[in-house]
């Protein structure tokens, strides 16, 4: 079992604040049934800006129902200036601490608040980042999120990135960007100097991104391949689409439309374009 | 509070009648089997009478048994032995729901050179038999590593066609049979597998045993060196005592199997159809045609199964989940997943396992107890019918 402070199981046992609030001033939803958590927080404010409700509701564990009933706690009578300065760390410290793989935990409750004033403020049920990235695709989890765990909580390796937002954790093929983005973080506060471009996207040629395109695949694609008894055939590139055929022993493998393709495309986006996506030859 | 243990897939406790055999080997009869002299050779008949015996609950040779600390030893020794004798150039074959003792070292195998298929299963959990004589067509050396029975669901693999498939494609087949072993009978002769892998503490015997069956010649690399004990395929001085206590458990599970299935059946079945009764939104995981006695893997839609453990573990109740955070990684269970089971239910299964000890009084409790447990988490669930669509979502 996990090591759960006595804070974590009350609030798990006995869980403050359940339920939904009728025309609520502000509401914010985050994460979903595939990702095995969600919470839903929504609060009312009085005449003087102040919370005077708040209520929420989660599927998840045992440690995601207590950070969502320690933040209703934390909330009630803030105004939404104090409530904005709430961080995931406050929450594990009013908890009395969370296991580290359960920090995530207290980052989803940080996120719904977060969700729920900017839907308070503009009406806007979803918050769009258009300039941002996904880095890890297996939890949608952006570059921009990324950085900001590792800033607020002085994260130094992969395993704590994955343990406060799950980034990471699913295929792994991310995890030499979220790499890199710590490696940036920190080589940035050595040098105080401002973070040069994350992937620089010089605008290429059609046939100069169809030959970058054939020399990654030579180069990172298929040796690994080949190590498989299996091996690859470029068949045409649409715009970012890139169409490919597995040959050998990757031909009919039944894994080929899981780990193969998303190794191909991670190393596309990674050498090429990060918006590429690849798809087998139809027969 | 009352223990209520339906969590005997993970370990169970060890009998009465197996502590007591082995009792003497602790202090009076502690002597080392290898010695020349009486104190230490007597025991050396203990361990021959108990080899006899655990070899006659599998229909074997007693030199075709192997003790082994435990079933992932066997699994390892079966697969990793059975690739180095083939040069590390072989065909393995498994499948995805594989339990990690078979699935670690087939995927380091992997690496080292051989070829790996993990053959898919369907939405009932039963395995892609297509795929599978696909898989053992051409050439070369073929190594298939295929569980008799799942950990997880409880279905069973038509052990007795896999063997005679493998056999006539010419391949070596090993078997993990650490959850069938005392549920349904096994026998090496009729079910003709190469090489077999038992747990100890699966069937009331004391964790750190088991042994690994392996057919008279067949050819396996050791990788345990040291001393000539068990033929010199696993070097180490015996762990006497439960050894005789596996013997113990072994003819324990003999004497009363199938009246002991048969009970375990109806209470698993009472408690399974009771629970699905009090709660909507519940599914059973997995073929419930060929599946083991004891066996209840059932899915709690719209909850998370770590939050309804530790609710009715305050309530003595102990079962076990596929879900994500109970393991401590991202992903839910790969066997659920493997069987296709939609994302609503994914985090939210409850494995329930019976043992001969588990009583009608126990499963009642269980049902009384339980439902109020689903509907309180799911009160608190946004996911939930009853609530409201999220904002956003």
């Amino acid at each position: 079992m996990w090591d759960y402070s006595d804070t974590v199981m009350d609030h798990f046992r006995n869980p403050r604040n359940v339920g939904k609030i009728e025309n609520p001033d502000g509401s914010g939803t985050v994460g979903s049934l595939a990702c095995g958590d969600a919470l839903t927080l929504m609060f009312k404010l009085d005449e003087n800006k102040c919370i005077t409700d708040v209520k929420f509701q989660t599927f998840g564990c045992a440690s995601a129902i207590a950070s969502s009933s320690a933040l209703t706690e934390m909330l009630a009578g803030k105004t939404i200036e104090e409530a904005e300065k709430i961080t995931n760390k406050d929450i594990a410290a009013f908890l009395g601490g969370l296991p580290d793989q359960k920090m995530h935990c207290s980052v989803m409750g940080r996120e719904a608040l977060e969700m729920a004033i900017h839907n308070y403020k503009t009406g806007e049920t979803i918050m769009k980042q258009l300039d941002d990235h996904i880095v890890c695709t297996c939890f949608g989890i952006s570059e921009n999120e990324i950085r900001r765990i590792i800033t607020e909580n002085s994260i130094t390796n992969i395993e704590e990135v994955t343990n406060y937002c799950k980034a990471g954790g699913g295929c792994g093929m991310c995890q030499s960007d979220i790499q890199k983005i710590i490696d940036q973080i920190e080589s940035d506060k050595a040098t105080t100097t401002p973070p040069p471009q994350s992937s620089p996207n010089k605008k290429l040629t059609n046939l100069q991104k169809i030959k970058l395109i054939e020399e990654v695949v030579e180069r990172e694609i298929r040796p690994r391949l080949q190590k498989d008894g299996g091996d690859i055939e470029l068949i045409d590139v649409v715009g970012n689409q890139v169409i490919i055929a597995f040959r050998g022993m990757c031909a009919g493998c039944q894994s080929s439309g899981f780990t193969k393709q998303d190794f191909i495309e991670a190393k596309l986006r990674e050498f090429v374009n990060p918006e590429i996506s690849v798809t087998e030859e139809e027969k | 509070m009352k223990t209520i243990y339906l969590d005997n897939n993970a370990t169970t406790c060890i009998a009465p009648e197996v502590r007591e055999a082995m009792e003497p080997f602790f202090n009076e009869r502690y002597g080392n089997p290898s010695s020349m002299h009486f104190f230490g050779g007597r025991i050396g008949k203990d361990i021959q009478k108990a080899r006899a015996e655990i070899a006659a609950f599998i229909n074997a040779a007693p030199s075709e048994i192997i003790f082994t600390s435990c079933g992932t030893e066997s699994d390892n020794m079966a697969i990793t032995g059975c690739a180095a004798v083939m040069g590390n150039n072989a065909k393995i074959i498994t499948s995805r729901v594989e339990h990690p003792a078979v699935l670690g070292p087939c995927r380091n195998l992997k690496n080292k050179g051989n070829q790996l298929i993990e053959l898919s299963v369907d939405s009932l959990g039963q395995l892609d038999m297509d795929g599978y004589r696909a898989a053992l067509k051409g050439e070369g050396n073929k190594l298939v590593s295929i569980m008799w029975a799942n950990n997880e669901t409880g279905v069973i693999f038509p052990m007795d066609e896999l063997a005679a498939l493998a056999k006539e494609a010419g391949a070596i087949i090993h078997t993990d049979a650490v959850q069938v072993a005392g549920k349904i009978p096994i026998d090496v002769q009729k079910t003709p597998v190469d090489m077999l892998s038992i747990s100890g503490h699966k069937i009331h015997a004391p964790k750190g045993i088991g042994f690994l069956y392996v057919r008279r010649g067949t050819r396996l690399r050791t990788f345990m060196l040291g001393g000539h004990q068990e033929n010199g395929r696993r070097g180490g001085t015996e762990n006497v005592p439960y050894i005789v206590g596996l013997a113990k458990a072994v003819e324990l599970a003999t004497e009363n199997m199938k009246a002991e299935s048969r009970q375990l059946a109806y209470l698993r079945n009472k408690l399974e159809k009771g629970l699905l009764s009090s709660c909507p939104d519940a599914r059973v995981n997995g073929d419930t045609i060929n599946r083991l006695p004891n066996t209840s893997n059932i899915s709690f839609e719209f909850i998370e199964g770590e939050a309804i453990l530790y609710h009715v573990s305050d309530l003595g109740i102990c079962a076990s989940t596929g879900s994500a955070c109970a393991a401590g990684s991202l992903e839910p269970s790969h066997v659920i997943r493997a069987m296709g089971v939609p994302f609503t239910a994914v985090h939210g299964s409850i494995r329930f396992s019976l043992s001969r000890y588990t009583t009608e009084e126990e499963i009642d409790y269980v049902l009384k107890k339980f439902p109020p447990v689903i509907q309180k988490l799911r009160k608190l669930s946004p996911f939930s019918k009853d609530s409201m669509p999220p904002a956003g979502m």
